[in-house]
């Protein structure tokens, strides 16, 4: 425990700014911010960024595959990061890529919040059979690996976009729901919760603008340290050639795509797109990292 | 306890029940394994001598109550591709596995207890610093992209180490291994290290954090007082005491390495089981792929089992009925 300070805080000092304040605190935190809003301006604005459209056939020659990069093209722009093997700029590849690693990573790990969140809180707050049976089965699930309840389900639905995302959600609500009902177990005996118990709000208003609310530090913590995991995991799937479709190549999958020409020599159909998943996966853990820490209740000032 | 373990065994039943169900349903869905297996040049009728052939022609919860019956009886079925009983395929693959998980594991032990030990008694040094950054990286880094890496670096660019297949075998104990002399060894080296890596971080991660706890402990210092030599300080008093939560997520590690070997196998073209259950799903390989998940599974739950007793043994103060809730 740290004691509290003895200065008197600012009038001006609400909830937001004292969070801001604490983030910023972290210099290593903020790289990964930064890295992180490139990131996501880049994959926002790939369509405007790139040199190319990666997907639009007509556009590529077969003249112009495997060049290392910085190369010349035939028409006399420059590669910076080389082509692949089917002619295609690797630059505007890693932008679409990141794309859609980043919308499958994120919509499943929203997904996967609310369904998670609301079994969870649930749970703590009606008790009985209903969360035992409940906790039992996210047990049950958090005892196997996310890699192999993965594979089941690709197994099961096949795959395509959707399946991943379908995938990600159900290997991903348990951790959800075990952090949302351990916050809102802690929550529920608070003096605001029998306040509004007490002026006799419905149930439902109770849950959603009392209790929800309460629990979503700890879970957004856990998001995002999931939304790495699930980038990581869908990247891991396409490279096995079971998660995402040719025709929308997420990094894991162009990955896989530079593997066969690694081994002669072209590192960078492979590297590049690593590089890119690399950065993504650890700015999103750094800004994590630091949630954590300015949003853990026992270290709060 | 007995009721414990019968209640956990009957979970487990239940469990590979509805996995069994999930995984039949689903792979009933997608695809007609006879398109694959049989040449487009085939007729119709040679079509259905197939489909009858390898009991397709059934309905579907027909084939699924055969193959819960079968099952029971220590049978699941045989495979498309290979037409021999896909337990005898897996089981056939299983030692390749095995072996990659034993590499993997003696590294991730053998290098993380005792650079753990030296990041958590010297929590500042330079050194300590960079055992921790290495263990963040192992930690957040894909497998599949190190391995890549691994491949890249000392198979392509400096040509020490094999990249793929696994090495010649030799008999020993009865059992085709690899690892037993250098020749194989050396294959082994590169996935072993990459399926290590992810344990490496963890091991490490929960050395360093084990002993930071301990090291200001009465008993510790107590040790220290006595005028113990620093060597039984360290290696009797201190690795005792943290040895209990390492042995509990070795164990449970055990299992996941099985998992993960999936994609090292992958991409190290090593013939173990995960590769065979990514080329039997690739084939529409239908029994193959549920054998698989469900030894897998089964590996699971006991392991799972196992450790939850040997816990109960080896700490008296966590009680089984704890499990309860």
């Amino acid at each position: 425990m740290t004691t509290p300070p003895l200065s008197v805080q600012p009038v001006d000092e609400t909830p937001w700014r004292q969070f801001v304040r604490d983030f910023m605190q972290s210099r290593i935190a903020l790289c990964g911010l930064a890295l992180l809003v490139v990131v996501l301006f880049l994959a926002l604005f790939a369509p405007w960024i790139a040199p190319q459209n990666p997907y639009d056939l007509s556009k590529l020659d077969l003249m112009d595959s495997k060049l290392a990069p910085g190369a010349q093209s035939m028409m006399g722009s420059t590669f910076w990061l080389g082509t692949d093997g089917m002619g295609r700029d690797m630059l505007s590849a890693i932008l679409y890529g990141l794309r859609v690693s980043l919308l499958v990573g994120v919509v499943s790990g929203v997904i996967a919040l609310a369904i998670g969140a609301s079994l969870g809180v649930s749970a703590a707050f009606f008790g009985g059979r209903y969360e035992q049976i409940l906790m039992r089965i996210v047990d049950i699930q958090l005892g196997f690996p996310a890699i192999l309840v993965a594979l089941i389900l690709i197994a099961v639905l096949g795959s395509g976009v959707e399946k991943v995302i379908m995938a990600l959600i159900t290997v991903q609500w348990a951790y959800y729901a075990r952090t949302a009902r351990s916050a809102a177990l802690v929550e529920r005996n608070k003096e605001y919760m029998e306040a509004a118990r007490g002026l006799g709000l419905p149930t439902w208003r109770v849950l959603l603008k009392h209790l929800i609310p309460n629990t979503l530090p700890p879970l957004i913590v856990v998001g995002t340290v999931q939304v790495a995991h699930a980038i990581a995991l869908e990247a891991t799937l396409s490279f096995l050639g079971l998660g995402l479709p040719i025709t929308e190549p997420s990094l894991g999958l162009l990955i896989a795509n530079g593997y066969e020409y690694m081994l002669s020599g072209k590192y960078w159909i492979s590297v590049y797109p690593g590089v890119a998943l690399l950065l993504t996966i650890v700015a999103i853990n750094l800004v994590g990292d630091q949630l954590r820490d300015v949003l853990n209740p026992r270290l709060a000032r | 306890m007995l009721v414990f373990i019968l209640r956990r065994l009957s979970q487990t039943a239940l469990v590979l029940l509805v996995t069994s169900l999930l995984v039949f349903a689903g792979l009933f869905v997608i695809g007609d394994p006879v398109e694959i297996l049989i040449s487009p040049e085939a007729d119709q009728i040679e079509r259905e001598r197939a489909r009858v052939a390898l009991g397709l022609d059934k309905p579907g919860w027909m084939q699924y109550l055969l193959f819960v019956k079968n099952a029971a009886s220590g049978d699941l079925g045989k495979s498309f591709v290979y037409g021999r009983p896909a337990l005898d395929v897996i089981f056939e693959r299983m030692p390749a596995t095995l072996e990659l998980a034993t590499v993997a594991m003696l590294i991730s032990i053998f290098v993380g207890i005792p650079l753990g030990l030296y990041a958590g008694l010297k929590p500042d040094s330079k050194i300590a610093k960079a055992i921790m950054a290495i263990s963040i990286v192992g930690f957040s880094l894909p497998t599949f992209w190190v391995g890549l890496m691994l491949i890249m670096l000392f198979a392509v660019q400096l040509g020490w180490l094999p990249s793929t297949g696994r090495g010649p075998t030799v008999e020993f104990l009865g059992m085709q291994l690899s690892i037993v002399h250098w020749e194989g060894l050396k294959y082994a080296l590169l996935p072993g290290i990459n399926l290590a890596l992810f344990k490496l971080s963890l091991i490490i991660r929960l050395t360093r954090a084990q002993v930071r706890e301990n090291v200001l402990l009465d008993y510790m210092r107590f040790a220290r007082a006595k005028g113990l030599r620093k060597s039984r300080v360290l290696g009797v008093h201190l690795l005792k005491n943290i040895m209990i939560p390492l042995v509990t997520v070795i164990g449970l590690e055990l299992g996941s390495v099985i998992a993960f070997a999936i994609v090292t196998e992958s991409i190290f073209a090593w013939p173990g089981m995960g590769k065979l259950v990514i080329d039997s799903i690739f084939q529409l390989d239908r029994p193959v792929v549920v054998a698989y998940l469900m030894i897998t599974v089964l590996m699971f739950v006991f392991i799972n089992l196992v450790i939850d007793i040997l816990y109960s043994i080896l700490d008296p103060r966590v009680r089984l009925t704890a499990a309860k809730n």
